[in-house]
Order: structure tokens, then sequence, then C-alpha cells
């Protein structure tokens, strides 16, 4: 039997179609999940996907984080389900401080869409464990609120502590803090990136396949447990 | 009845683009004596009743700021 892996779908999500698209073409069964279910449908993983939930109100992520099914999602992720969040769906991960940092509004104060390179530092996650390390993958962006920071400190302890799971390369596009794209929980079953690479599995769709390794990782990771 | 405002700032460490596009604005209008702008939010809570302070700083600390790149004041 495949890996059932949930995708949340809050009130302004606009990617958890592609996400289930991704889910699928990696060999797992995707669950759809809504944000006022009060379970889990006892899913073996899953993926906050992009959007602007609750349109982005107070800060991209603060209102959803509260969402009955995250309560579900926050818990199980401290218990070592693997949740993966993409670009809004990161956002709320760190505003649920599963992760650490923030997101805010992007240096250019423009939308950003584009394809962007990015290098896997992390290929021992359960996102990230499809990938050679140090590869280097296209992926699409498209945010206005991308901009990762933290403070200095934390940004050392991020990174003394390799919770740094992608960066940007050949160009930064919103100002990041230490060209950060993406990045892990202690344990490496919690990840959240900006870019998107359920945007990124097919040639004919998207820029490159490089995203699907994001969804075969999990895979593998559930498949091996 | 009670009201109760709250000012969300990011901390001074954390980039501002917003505060830095309306400082940058300020020039073409003619201001050019401005050397720097920080843009927040600011809550205004009304309670049916009297409120405590650690209630409001719950609210504040869980809900209206986020801590990790936001400090807050409360205005009781």
């Amino acid at each position: 039997m495949s890996p059932r892996i949930g995708v949340v779908t809050f009130p302004g999500s606009l990617d958890d179609t592609d996400a289930q698209r991704a889910v699928r073409a990696a060999g797992c069964e995707p669950v759809p999940l809504w944000h006022g279910d009060a379970d889990l449908r006892g899913v073996d993983a899953v993926v906050l996907p992009g959007g602007f939930s609750y349109g982005d109100y107070l800060r991209a992520g603060a209102i959803a984080r509260f969402a009955p099914v995250m309560r579900l999602v926050i818990d199980a992720a401290r218990g070592g389900l693997p949740v993966l969040g993409i670009c809004n769906g990161f956002q709320v991960l760190c505003e649920a401080h599963l992760l650490p940092g923030a997101l805010i509004r992007n240096a250019g104060r423009r939308f950003v869409c584009s394809d962007r390179w990015l290098r896997v530092e992390r290929a021992d996650t359960a996102w990230t464990m499809s990938y050679a390390p140090g590869a280097e993958i296209l992926i699409p962006i498209k945010n206005i609120d991308g901009g990762y920071v933290a403070d200095p400190r934390s940004l050392d302890a991020i990174e003394a502590e390799g919770r740094v799971v992608f960066r940007y390369i050949r160009g930064n596009p919103n100002g990041s803090a230490r060209d950060i794209a993406g990045v892990t929980n202690e344990t490496g079953t919690v990840v959240g990136l900006m870019p998107h690479p359920e945007h990124a599995i097919d040639p004919l769709t998207g820029p490159s396949s490089d995203g699907l390794g994001i969804f075969t990782s999990v895979l593998h990771k559930l498949v091996a447990a | 009845m009670a009201r109760v405002v709250v000012d969300v700032m990011l901390k001074p460490e954390i980039l501002d683009p917003q505060g830095q596009a309306i400082a940058q604005a300020l020039p073409r209008l003619g201001f050019s004596d401005v050397a720097d702008v920080r843009a927040g939010k600011h809550f205004v809570l009304d309670f049916p009743g009297e409120v405590t302070e650690q209630t409001v700083r719950e609210i504040a600390d869980t809900l209206l700021a986020n801590p990790v790149i936001e400090d807050f004041e409360i205005h009781q």
C-alpha cells in the first residue's frame, strides 16, 4: 500500500491541487484535508501548500496556524510526523514555531515570479533524501512575503545546527538572510521552503522536474520506516 | 468597558522594507529631513468588562505579534 500524504486546504490556498498531483506523481496517495477538520485521517505525512490562507491578514500564516487541523498537525509534527510547508505553508510552520525564523515582505517590495536555482544543503531530511548533497535544482518562486529573516544570533545558531536545507544560488530574489530558501527542524522531519517544488515535477508544465525529488524523498522515508 | 491599545513593531535588527519605501517616498514630497521610518501595526481592543494586563500580553504574544521578529507595547 502506498503511503498516504495529507494536503491541507485553507480558505485562500492556491496550490493544494498541484501539491496533490505531485504527491501522486511520486507514487503516494494524496489525502485532501480541510482546515476545519478534526482528525488527520491517519495520514503518514502532511503537506501545507502555497497560497494566501485567510487573505494573509495580520501576517502571512498567522491565522492559519490556529486552524483546527493545524492543532493536530503541530502535535503530530512534534511527535515525528513528516511535514512539508511550501511558500504559504512555510510561513505557517514559522508562525507555529515548528521552524525557526520568519518571512517578511520581499526586500524589493515586489511580487516575484521566476525560476530560481537552489542548492540542496541537506540531503538527509525526510523531504530531501532523494537528492545528492550539494545538488543544484531549478524551482519556480512566486511570492511577495518571501524574505527569510531572524536576528543575527538565531541565524548563527541555524547555520551552526545545519538547519539550512536550501539556499538560493545565482542571485537572491527577495533579500532572504544568508540566501536561505528553506530550513528544517532539529530532527529533519519538518521542512519549509519558499520555492514551489510541486510546480517543477514535469518539464511539460514547469522549468524542470527537479521538484519531484521532494516528494519521492518522503516516499522512500515512509517505505523504509 | 476597557479599551486597550497594542502597538507592534518589527525588532530594530529586522529589515523593514515597508518603512524604507515610505522613507524613500518622503523626499519626493518635499520632506527631505526624515532620517528613518519604521512601519508598525496599531491594534485597538475593546473588552466588555475589565481585563488584566496578563491577558492582553498573552493575546499580543500569541497572535498580534510574532515574537521571533516583532516587539509589542501595551497601552492600557
